[in-house]
């Protein structure tokens, strides 16, 4: 398993390097111009100055080059630095964004509380509710919880979350006013009431998140589910005289989730890609709104340094994924 | 062969199990699987019954039914003195420990998260209050008893071959001491050279631990060598039931006639020259069985009253139970009785 581990960890960095390469050549072809912002009085040399003062004077791959060396050697130094107070990274130059000529870095750690606030909490409710409805549904098939779940789910899987945030703005905030319709980053918790703010402004979000979330992980625990309690080994628990509970939280629970499992965890590079359009509704800034403001304002570095932070947590996980299913299911052996 | 002086183990009476047929938009109830239809048997301490029949007649539903592995439709079960026909889920587990059941898929019935220690131990974990140790010398006690290496312990069921599988499933099963077993297919998912380890190691055990088996199977000589009496049954009904040297020897239902007419002969010489009856058509459906005689669609010695009045089970010479038109005449019953050796 270990050794396993290592070798996707080794094959996983030619296919990132490969991926970065594919998201640099994807935004080069991309249509636009960073210094489409500008006001036009500004003369087209001194707009040819700042393009090449921001280096794109220099040809396609020393531009790459230079990205790879900051983002894979310059930046981590800086975190090195600011970890354990050294100054290796001292001069070097950071990956830097064009909107606001600070290091994409910096904003992205700014940004991450609240989308993992949101939408991470968001993704674990949605778990914790999914499974036990799964469950029941499966145990229960085609009883009136089973059909009430599904139709719920159908619901949750088909109306977009655009559609179920704006509702539930017009319904708890305009019409009853229970719940702030904008989420306000600035807040600081530091007392009972300002908890409670926190608390009222997140529901919304959370809520709309955690039913798209829901929708989709119960249907999965309950196929699973179904296809395990009809096995002939459910029948020997039965036969072997253990409990009902026993029966279906032991033996059925315990071989559905090996997929399930997996399915979760290949859904959690979504949490840290944010929900770009729920987040743009209740106008969460996180990093889904990141990077939607930053293709706006061809801020391509931020774009870049974005993307490819969301490809290495989806190979990441994919690892995860299958690290866990073997761990799960003892049939599976990888090395 | 058992005699009447042993002590019934098991008595089935009247043993009925259908389900429901549900269709059209609404899922309405539109009729029902008569997958057993009114059973009714004795199993004596320490024998084997054989149960036969053809694919679908409602052997494997039966033997499930007689361990309440489903919920009955009616009829009476009593196991060692208890009735659990109506028992409920409490009641039924505890009486887990005396009865138990070996099934067909060995690979299928095990749960493939468990290792061999735990598959075995678990019914010992559930019901009876043992230490940690204790436990292990019971798993090691029951590997052992079944052959398995001890060494095999903590493997997982996917590692072993399909004989070696069916002994962790016989190892669960006998794992709490039970008197009476249900062995639901055990050799029709294995080779033929494991077969009859598999057969001779249930054999031995029945001797070394007194235990009453019921045999379900389509393989008519593998009953014929581990039975002490044999039940036939078809489309949910037992046509016959006797000692296994007389219904070998004598059959007396046309369904057993033609069932044992279709054993492969050995012999090229007998083969040539056997008589063979085969029969015409198709099982009926058990959700819409015949009017009368269950097989009376198919039978080649049909008679009129075949067709209106479904013969009733009975006795028609000590021992020997069949349900057919054929020996309700009482002269032929006599008949027949005197032609029993007896």
């Amino acid at each position: 398993m270990l050794n396993y581990t290592i070798r996707r960890l080794l094959i996983s960095i030619p296919t990132l390097l490969f991926i970065s390469l594919a998201i640099f050549l994807l935004l080069e072809l991309a249509p636009g111009d960073p210094m489409a912002q500008v006001p036009l009085t500004v003369p087209p040399e001194v707009k040819q100055a700042m393009r090449e003062a921001l280096g794109l004077g220099e040809p396609v791959h020393i531009r790459f080059w230079k990205w790879i060396v900051q983002f894979f050697w310059t930046e981590p130094l800086h975190l090195f630095d600011s970890w354990f107070g050294t100054a290796w990274a001292e001069g070097q130059q950071r990956v830097i964004s064009w909107q606001t000529r600070s290091p994409v870095m910096e904003i992205v750690a700014q940004r991450m509380p609240q989308t993992l606030w949101v939408v991470g909490l968001s993704y674990i409710i949605g778990t914790l509710i999914a499974l036990p409805i799964g469950i029941i549904s499966a145990y229960r098939q085609y009883s009136i919880f089973d059909q009430i779940g599904t139709f719920v789910s159908m619901v949750g899987f088909s109306v977009p979350t655009f559609f179920t945030g704006v509702l539930l703005i017009v319904i708890f905030s305009v019409k009853l006013g229970w719940f702030p319709s904008i989420y306000d980053t600035t807040l600081v918790v530091n007392d009972w009431s300002s908890f409670v703010l926190q608390l009222k402004q997140m529901v919304m979000p959370v809520f709309v998140l955690a039913l798209y979330n829901a929708a989709q992980i119960s249907r999965f625990m309950r196929a699973s589910m179904l296809d395990n309690l009809n096995q002939d080994y459910v029948r020997t628990a039965r036969a072997k005289g253990l409990t009902e509970r026993v029966v279906v939280l032991l033996h059925v629970l315990r071989n559905s989730m090996i997929p399930v499992v997996t399915v979760i965890a290949l859904g959690v590079p979504t949490v840290f890609g944010g929900a770009i359009i729920t987040e743009q509704v209740f106008k969460v800034n996180g990093l889904g709104q990141l990077l939607i403001t930053a293709i706006q304002a061809n801020d391509l570095p931020m774009v870049q340094s974005l993307t490819f932070i969301f490809a290495v947590l989806i190979v990441l996980f994919n690892l995860i994924a299958d690290v866990l299913y073997g761990l799960l299911d003892p049939r599976i052996r990888y090395d | 062969m058992s005699d009447a002086r042993a002590a019934k183990l098991v008595q089935v009476r009247d043993l009925k199990m259908h389900f429901p047929i549900h269709a059209g938009v609404l899922r309405t109830r539109v009729g029902e699987v008569k997958a057993v239809d009114g059973v009714s048997f004795d199993i004596y301490e320490g024998e084997t019954l054989g149960l036969v029949g053809e694919s679908g007649c409602g052997k494997s539903t039966c033997g499930r039914a007689v361990l309440r592995l489903y919920d009955l439709t009616s009829g009476s079960v009593r196991i060692d003195g208890t009735e659990i026909g109506d028992a409920g889920p409490q009641r039924l587990r505890r009486m887990r420990r005396v009865m138990q059941m070996v099934f067909q898929d060995p690979q299928a019935s095990l749960n493939p998260r468990m290792t061999v220690a735990g598959i075995i131990g678990e019914p010992l974990v559930e019901h009876m209050k043992m230490s940690r140790k204790d436990r292990q010398e019971r798993i090691y006690q029951l590997m052992d008893a079944v052959g398995l290496n001890r060494a095999f312990a903590n493997r997982y069921p996917h590692e072993f071959s399909g004989g070696q599988r069916q002994r962790i499933g016989i190892a669960r099963a006998l794992a709490l001491n039970p008197k009476f077993i249900i062995c639901d297919e055990p050799i029709a998912a294995l080779d033929v050279s494991i077969q009859a380890q598999v057969v001779n190691l249930l054999e031995d055990l029945q001797e070394e631990f007194g235990l009453t088996y019921l045999f379900i199977s389509h393989d008519l000589s593998m009953v014929r060598h581990i039975a002490d009496r044999v039940a036939v049954m078809y489309l949910g009904k037992i046509a016959e039931l006797a000692p296994r040297d007389a219904i070998y020897a004598e059959p007396l239902h046309p369904y057993t006639q033609a069932l044992l007419s279709a054993v492969p002969e050995p012999d090229p010489v007998l083969h040539d020259t056997q008589q063979r009856t085969v029969l015409k058509g198709d099982v009926p459906s058990p959700a819409k069985p015949p009017e009368g005689c269950n097989f009376c669609t198919r039978c080649p010695r049909v008679m009129d009253v075949c067709h209106r009045i479904d013969p009733e089970y009975r006795e028609v010479a000590p021992g020997r139970y069949v349900a057919c038109h054929l020996y309700n005449d009482a002269q032929t019953a006599e008949q027949t009785a005197a032609a029993m050796p007896a």
